[in-house]
C-alpha cells in the first residue's frame, strides 16, 4: 500500500512537470492571439524605482514626483522640453523691484479631483502648512522646502537661521500675494518645483496630511500621502499595486489644460535598467526611463524612440583641500590638465555628452563664454607639479559603486579612466572604493576621508544658485572645509542680485573666478540622460529636468 | 548558486541506502542542534572523512594515487586544471599585452555602444575600456586561481583549526565549536557571503576572497572533526598512545596526516564552488570593486552583464572559462575520492 | 511529537533573541546608513542632524534597542526604508513570490531528476547515463546568474515564448488571496490570471531548478545503483517478480530516502540561487528583497526582520523533513 502512495506521489510530480510544460505552451500560443489587440487607452510606463509617496512636499526623488507630476500643478511650470518658465496654476506672476513680494494671477474655475474650487486661499493654505509643519519627522522629510525657504515657522533643526517666506494673503480669489523676507535667486524658478506643487486643503485636512510618524528607522506617512492624494493635474489617483510595482492613474475628465489622451496611465517600477529594455522588446510596456548609454543605439535602431533629454547636469572630480598639496592651486591645475576628459567623454559618455568647462550647463543664466579651459596638456600638467614640488604625490581617490546616477552612469569606469590619466603624469593613485550607501557619501561629504573624489548634480530649476550655490556658497567638507571666503561672498552677492542683467554679469564673473582663481573642482562632463518609447507613442516630449507630463502623449 | 556542501553527496551514496545506518548515524552525532540540516550535512562529511580513517598510512595513498591515474574522469579534471594552473603562472609571458593598459588603437573607435572587435594585433578586441581583452583573460586565470585558491586555503586553514581542536579535545570544546559550525551550516551559502560582504566596512578583492572563505570553514571543521574521531579509536593512534606518545604528538604527527587526505578532496571540489561564488558576487555588485584587476568572475558579472548587446564574447569568454575550470576541479575532485574510497565508484 | 514541536519551537525564541541583538548592535555600527540613503546629493550637515534627531539615532544604542524589541513584541518590525510601508507587509509580498518560485523550481526538479536518475542507472554505461552525467556536470559548473540570462535572452527575446520579468502581466486582474498567484488565479477561478501567473513562472523556475536537478539526478542515480546491487534486488529477481513490482516496491522506496535528504538540503541552495535567479528576472521575492535592502539602501528594519525569517525558516523546514523521513521510513524516529 506504501508502495502505490509513493507511486502515486511520483506520478503526481511528474503529472505537475507536464502540466507546467503543456500550459506553457498554451499560454505563449494565447500571446500571438493579444499580441495584435489594441491596448485601448492605457499608456504603461516603466519607472526605475518605488515612489515614496504621493504627498509632493515630502519628496524628493524623481521616481516619486513622476506619478505626482500627473496629478499636481505647480503655481508656475517648466514649458515642455525646457527649464524656462510658463504659466499654469498661476497665469500670470511679477514681483516689486526687491524681490520680496510676489503676485501671483490664479487661473479661473480650475478644480481640485475631489470637487473643491481651486483659488488664492488653497494657495495659501499650501504655503502656510508647509511654513508651520511641525516635528522633526515631518521637517527632516521637506527637503525641497527647505532648500528653497531655508527654515520654518518653528524650526527642529539647529542653525537654519531667519526663513525666507514671511506670509501668503488671498487678495481676492485670483490673487495670491506671497511675501518673503528676503529675496532669493531660486525664485521664481523654485515655484515650478514639484515639491511644491498645490493639494486640495479639504484633502490635506480630511486625511491627516501633516501626520508623520516616525516609527523605528523609517517614516510613515499619513493617508493623504498614501491613499487619496488629490491635485488638479490632468490624471488622478487610481491605485498602487505593491505587489505588482504598479501604479494606476486615471484620466481627468476636468483637466483645466491639454486633458489626457489616454484614459489609463500604468506606471510600472523595474529597478533594472537591462529588464526594463526587455519589457520595452516585449510591448509590455511602451515607454521607460533611463535606458542604460550602452543599449541607446539599438533600440533606436530597432525603431523605438530614444528622446535624449537636453544635459541638465554635471559631473565633478572634487578637491579635499584638508590635503596640503591640494590647497596649491597649481596642483589642482596640474590635476585639471592631467584629465583627458574629450577622450573619456568619447568612450564613456552616454551619446551627446559633453566636456564640462563650468559647474553648471550653458542653458543656464550666467553662464560665462570665456573661462579658463583645461585642455588635455600632460606636459604643462607634469610641469605644474614640479613647479609646486609635489611630483612624488600620491592621492586617495574615493568612488561610489552600487550606483547610477544620471549624470554618472557607471562610476567604476568613469573613476578608472580619470585615475588612468592621473598615473600617467606620475601622480599615484589609490583608488577606495564605497558602497553609494554604505557610506561614500558620508565619507566624502561628512568626514572628509579623500584627497579626490567624483560626485554630481542634476539641477532643478534654471538658476546658478541652484548649481554653483549648492556646491560652493558654502564651507563644505567636501572640499575641505576651507574658508573661502572671497569666493561665498562673491557667489551670495550674485544671488542676492534682483536685476537680471546684473545677476547675469554677477555669476558670469562667479564663473570665471572659479575656473581661474579658486577651483575647488573640475567640471567633467554634462550627460544627457534619456527616454525610450515605443514607435506608435506620440506626443511626449523630453525635458531636461525630467519633468514629463503624460497628458500630451497617445498610444497607436 | 550551489550549495558547496552538496557537491560531496555526490559519488558518496552508500550511507544513506540503509536506513538503519542512517538511523545509528543520527543517533551518534549531536541531536540537539539549531536545526537538522546541517545534521545531515554533516553525515555527509563525517562519510568522507570515515573513508580515510579505516586504513592509515602511506600505502592508503599510494594506492589512491594508482587508482586516480586510471580513472578517466580524474584524468580530464586534472589535465585541465593542470593547464590552468601553467596559463596562471606563465601568463605575463603568454600575454601579448599589459591587461591594464589603454591602447589608443583600440580607444580610438571605442564608444559605450561601439567595443572593438578583433585584430590582429588584438586578436580577442577589446573591452570596454580599451584594454587588450586576450591578455585581460589569460591575466584572469591568475587572478581567479588567487582568489578561489586564496578563499579555499583561508576556509580550510580556519576549518581545519577549528576541526582539530574539536576532534583533538572533544568534550565540551567540541560541543562549542561544533554547535557553532552547525549554525554556519545551516545558512545558505551565498547569503551568508552576501551578508559577509555587505556588512563589511570597506568592500575589496579580500572581502570577496574572505567571505568565500568563511562559508566553508564549518564545511572543513566538520570534515576534519570526523575524520579525527574516527581516528582516536583506530589500531594505530590505540598503538602510539600505549606507547606513551604524547597526546599533541599524536594529534600532529598520527591524526592530523591521515586526517588531511579527506580535508584535500574536499578543498579541490571547493575550489570550483568558490569561483563560482566570487562571480556570483561580482554579479550582484558586492564583488571586488577594483574593475582594473582581470578576474573572469568580475569580467562576467560586471562587464559581461552591462555590455551583453554591445560584444556578448566580453560574457561568453569568461564564463567558458569558468565552466570549464569549475568543471575541472569537480571532475579531479570526484576522482580523488573515487581514488581513497573505491567504495564508492560508480 | 507534540514535545519535540513544543521544544524546537522555544529554542527558536531564544535563538531569536540572541540574534536580533546582534544582528541590531552590528547593522548600526555599520558606515553609512539610512541617513545617507535618505539624503542622497542632498546631505548638509544641518539636515544630517535634523534626520538623525527625527530617527531617534541621537540616543543610546540601548534605548534604540529596547525600543526595536518592545515594537517587536506587538509584532511591529517597523517601517521599510525604502518603500515606507509596514515591514511585515513588505515581506508578507515578498515570501510568497520566492515559496511560489522555488516550488516550481522543486517541482521541476524532482518531476525530472527521480525519473532521470532512475534511468540512467538502469542503462548504466549507455548514451543516457553518459548524457545525464554530463549534463549534470555542466549543470553544477556553470554560473546560474549567466544561465538565466542566456534562458532570457534566447526565450524572451530572440523567441518572444516567455515574458522577460515580473509575475504577471499588467492589465491582468488577479486577486491576491494567497500571493501565491497561480494558486490564486485557480482558487478565484480566474483562469486567465492563474495561465498569465504560470507563463511568467516557467522559465525563473528553469533556471533556479539547474542545480537542484543535476544533485538529484545524480543522487537518485547512485543510489538507485546501489539499491540494485542489494541482495533483497537480486533475491527478487531471482524469485521471478514482476519488474514493474520490484522497482516499485523495491527499489524506488529504498533509493528514495537519500533524495527525500537531498531534497531538505536542496532548500538552502535554492534560496541562494534565488537570490540571482530573481535578480535576473526581476521576480519581486525575497531575494530581490534581500538585494535591495542591502545594495539599495540598507534598509535596516528590513534586513533585521529577513535575518530572524530566515532562522526561523529553517527550522520548519528541518521539521518539516524530519517528519517526511518518518512518513517514508517508520524505522526512523524523530526526536
Amino acid at each position: 500500500m506504501q508502495a502505490s502512495r509513493l507511486k502515486a506521489a511520483v506520478a503526481l510530480a511528474a503529472a505537475a512537470a507536464l502540466a507546467v510544460g503543456a500550459s506553457g505552451c498554451a499560454k505563449s500560443e494565447r500571446d500571438d492571439d493579444s499580441g495584435g489587440a489594441k491596448t485601448g487607452g492605457t499608456f504603461v510606463f516603466a519607472g526605475a524605482g518605488n515612489p515614496k509617496n504621493f504627498d509632493p512636499i515630502f519628496n524628493d526623488d524623481g521616481e516619486s514626483f513622476r506619478p505626482i507630476r500627473q496629478m499636481y500643478d505647480t503655481l508656475v511650470q517648466n514649458k515642455p522640453g525646457t527649464a524656462d518658465l510658463q504659466g499654469a496654476l498661476a497665469e500670470s506672476w511679477e514681483h516689486d523691484p526687491e524681490g520680496k513680494v510676489w503676485t501671483f494671477k490664479l487661473r479661473k474655475n480650475v478644480k481640485f479631483h475631489d470637487g473643491t474650487p481651486f483659488n488664492a486661499a488653497a494657495v495659501c493654505f499650501n504655503f502656510d502648512r508647509w511654513f508651520n509643519m511641525k516635528g522633526a519627522a515631518a521637517q527632516s522629510q521637506m527637503i525641497y522646502y527647505s532648500d528653497v525657504f531655508g527654515g520654518f515657522a518653528k524650526n527642529e533643526a539647529e542653525g537654519v537661521g531667519e526663513p525666507v517666506y514671511n506670509k501668503c494673503e488671498a487678495k481676492d480669489d485670483g490673487t495670491a500675494v506671497v511675501t518673503m523676507n528676503r529675496y532669493k535667486g531660486a525664485f521664481p524658478g523654485a515655484f515650478a518645483l514639484t515639491a511644491l506643487s498645490i493639494a486640495s486643503p479639504e484633502a490635506l485636512k480630511k486625511y491627516d496630511a501633516d501626520t508623520v510618524k516616525q516609527n523605528g528607522d523609517s517614516f510613515e506617512y499619513s493617508a493623504f500621502a498614501n491613499e487619496h492624494p488629490v491635485g488638479t493635474g490632468p490624471f488622478t489617483f487610481g491605485g498602487w499595486d505593491k505587489a505588482k510595482g504598479e501604479i494606476t492613474l486615471n484620466r481627468n475628465p476636468d483637466y483645466w489644460g491639454e486633458k489626457a489622451k489616454v484614459d489609463k496611465l500604468v506606471i510600472k517600477v523595474i529597478e533594472d535598467e537591462n529588464t526594463r529594455k526587455q519589457e520595452l522588446r516585449a510591448g509590455t510596456v511602451q515607454g521607460i526611463d533611463f535606458p542604460a548609454p550602452a543599449d541607446r543605439k539599438a533600440l533606436s535602431g530597432e525603431g523605438f524612440q530614444v528622446l535624449d533629454r537636453p544635459a541638465f547636469n554635471i559631473l565633478y572630480l572634487g578637491f579635499n583641500q584638508k590635503n596640503p598639496k591640494l590647497k596649491d592651486l597649481r596642483v589642482r591645475q596640474a590635476i585639471a590638465y592631467a584629465l583627458n576628459r574629450q577622450q573619456l567623454v568619447q568612450t564613456k559618455g552616454p551619446g551627446g555628452t559633453k566636456v564640462a568647462d563650468e559647474f553648471m550647463p550653458d542653458t543656464v543664466l550666467g553662464y560665462a563664454q570665456d573661462v579658463q579651459k583645461y585642455d588635455y596638456n600632460v606636459d604643462k600638467a607634469k610641469q605644474l607639479l614640479k613647479e609646486a614640488g609635489a611630483e612624488n604625490l600620491t592621492l586617495n581617490f574615493y568612488y561610489p559603486t552600487d550606483v547610477s546616477r544620471p549624470y554618472m552612469p557607471n562610476p567604476q569606469e568613469i573613476f578608472t579612466v580619470l585615475a588612468n590619466d592621473l598615473q600617467a603624469v606620475g601622480i599615484k593613485v589609490n583608488g577606495v572604493a564605497r558602497p553609494w550607501n554604505g557610506g561614500y557619501k558620508d565619507d566624502v561629504q561628512q568626514f572628509g576621508k579623500h584627497d579626490l573624489h567624483i560626485l554630481g548634480w542634476t539641477g532643478d530649476y534654471n538658476d546658478p544658485g541652484n548649481f554653483v550655490g549648492t556646491f560652493f556658497g558654502r564651507a563644505k567638507v567636501e572640499f575641505g572645509d576651507q574658508a573661502m571666503t572671497e569666493m561665498f561672498d562673491a557667489i551670495t552677492k550674485a544671488d542676492a542680485t534682483v536685476d537680471e542683467a546684473g545677476k547675469k554679469a554677477a555669476w558670469e564673473q562667479v564663473n570665471r573666478d572659479i575656473a581661474a582663481k579658486w577651483l575647488p573642482a573640475v567640471p567633467v562632463w554634462h550627460a544627457p540622460p534619456a527616454i525610450v518609447v515605443t514607435k506608435d507613442v506620440k506626443g511626449l516630449v523630453a525635458s531636461p529636468l525630467t519633468d514629463e507630463r503624460f497628458n500630451t502623449v497617445s498610444v497607436g | 548558486m550551489s550549495d558547496p556542501i552538496t557537491r560531496p553527496v555526490v559519488g558518496t551514496p552508500r550511507e544513506s541506502v540503509d536506513p538503519a545506518a542512517v538511523e545509528e548515524k543520527r543517533e551518534g552525532t549531536l541531536p540537539r542542534g539549531l536545526d537538522r540540516l546541517g545534521e545531515r550535512k554533516r553525515a555527509r562529511l563525517e562519510q568522507l572523512a570515515q573513508a580515510t580513517a579505516d586504513k592509515g598510512g602511506v600505502s592508503l595513498v599510494r594506492d589512491a594515487f594508482r587508482r586516480l591515474r586510471r580513472n578517466p574522469t580524474a584524468i580530464v579534471g586534472a589535465s585541465i586544471v593542470a593547464l590552468f594552473i601553467l596559463v596562471a603562472i606563465f601568463a605575463p609571458l603568454l600575454a601579448p599585452h599589459d591587461p591594464a593598459q589603454r591602447f589608443d588603437e583600440l580607444t580610438k573607435n571605442l564608444t559605450v555602444d561601439n567595443i572593438p572587435g578583433a585584430s590582429s594585433e588584438f586578436p580577442l578586441g577589446s573591452d570596454p575600456l580599451g584594454r587588450d581583452f586576450l591578455s585581460r583573460m589569460i591575466h584572469g586565470s591568475r587572478q581567479t586561481l588567487f582568489v578561489g585558491v586564496l578563499a579555499t586555503l583561508i576556509g580550510l586553514a580556519l576549518g581545519v583549526l577549528i576541526g582539530a581542536i574539536a576532534g583533538a579535545f572533544g568534550g565540551w570544546v567540541d560541543n562549542i565549536l561544533m554547535r557553532f559550525t552547525d549554525v554556519m551550516l545551516a545558512l545558505p551559502a551565498l547569503l551568508l557571503a552576501i551578508s559577509l560582504v555587505a556588512m563589511a566596512s570597506r568592500s575589496s578583492q579580500w572581502t570577496v576572497i574572505l567571505a568565500v572563505a568563511i562559508v566553508n570553514v564549518p564545511i572543513f571543521a566538520r570534515l576534519l572533526r570526523g575524520s579525527m574521531l574516527a581516528q582516536r579509536e583506530s589500531d594505530h593512534v590505540l598503538a602510539a598512545r600505549a606507547l606513551g606518545v604524547k597526546q599533541g604528538s599524536i594529534v600532529l604527527r598520527h591524526m592530523l596526516p591521515n586526517a588531511m587526505t579527506a580535508v584535500i578532496v574536499q578543498a579541490t571540489l571547493t575550489l570550483s564552488t568558490a569561483i563560482l561564488e566570487a562571480a556570483s558576487l561580482s554579479f550582484l555588485g558586492l564583488g571586488d570593486p577594483d574593475i582594473n584587476r582581470a578576474e573572469w568572475g568580475l569580467m562576467l558579472g560586471v562587464d559581461g552583464q552591462r555590455y551583453f548587446e554591445v560584444r556578448p564574447e566580453l560574457a561568453y569568454y569568461p564564463a567558458v572559462a569558468i565552466i570549464v575550470v569549475a568543471l575541472g576541479f569537480t571532475l579531479l575532485g570526484e576522482g580523488m575520492r573515487e581514488a581513497i574510497d573505491p567504495k564508492s565508484r560508480r | 511529537m507534540l514535545r519535540v514541536i513544543v521544544r524546537r519551537l522555544l529554542q527558536l525564541v531564544v535563538t531569536l533573541i540572541g540574534l536580533s541583538a546582534l544582528v541590531f548592535v552590528w547593522l548600526r555600527n555599520l558606515p553609512g546608513g539610512p541617513i545617507e540613503a535618505l539624503l542622497g546629493e542632498r546631505a548638509t550637515p544641518e539636515r544630517r542632524a535634523l534626520l538623525v534627531k527625527a530617527l531617534g539615532y541621537d540616543q543610546p544604542i540601548l534605548v534604540q534597542y529596547a525600543k526595536f524589541m518592545q515594537r517587536l513584541l506587538t509584532g511591529d518590525f517597523g517601517n521599510s526604508i525604502r518603500s515606507g510601508d509596514p515591514v511585515t507587509e513588505v515581506i508578507g509580498r515578498a515570501f510568497p513570490a520566492t515559496i511560489e518560485l522555488a516550488a516550481a523550481a522543486m517541482i521541476i526538479a524532482i518531476g525530472l531528476g527521480v525519473p532521470l536518475g532512475y534511468l540512467a542507472a538502469r542503462h548504466r554505461g549507455r548514451l543516457l547515463d553518459n548524457l545525464s552525467i554530463a549534463g549534470t556536470l555542466l549543470g553544477i559548473s556553470i554560473p546560474i546568474f549567466f544561465l538565466g540570462y542566456l534562458l532570457k535572452d534566447v526565450f524572451t527575446q530572440n523567441m518572444h515564448w516567455f515574458p522577460p520579468s515580473g509575475r504577471i502581466s499588467t492589465g491582468v486582474d488577479n486577486t491576491d488571496v494567497t500571493g501565491f498567484f497561480v494558486l490564486d488565479g485557480l482558487l478565484t477561478r480566474e483562469f486567465d490570471a492563474a495561465g498569465d501567473a504560470l507563463w511568467h513562472l516557467i522559465l525563473p523556475a528553469l533556471t533556479l531548478a539547474t542545480i537542484p536537478l543535476a544533485v538529484i539526478v545524480r543522487i537518485t542515480r547512485a543510489s538507485v545503483l546501489d539499491v540494485l546491487n542489494e541482495d533483497f534486488v537480486r533475491t527478487a529477481e531471482a524469485k521471478g517478480l514482476r519488474h514493474k513490482t520490484i522497482r516499485g516496491r523495491h527499489i524506488l522506496r529504498n533509493a528514495l530516502l537519500p533524495v527525500v535528504t537531498t531534497i531538505g538540503l536542496q532548500t538552502g541552495a535554492l534560496l541562494s540561487g534565488a537570490v540571482l535567479t530573481e535578480r535576473v528576472y526581476n521576480w519581486g521575492g525575497l531575494g530581490t528583497l534581500i538585494y535591495n535592502s542591502i545594495s539599495g539602501g540598507r534598509d535596516y528594519p528590513v534586513l533585521q526582520a529577513l535575518i530572524l525569517l530566515a532562522a526561523l525558516v529553517f527550522v520548519v523546514v528541518n521539521l518539516l523533513v524530519d517528519l517526511s523521513y518518518a512518513f517514508i521510513d517508520p524505522r526512523v524516529r524523530v526526536r
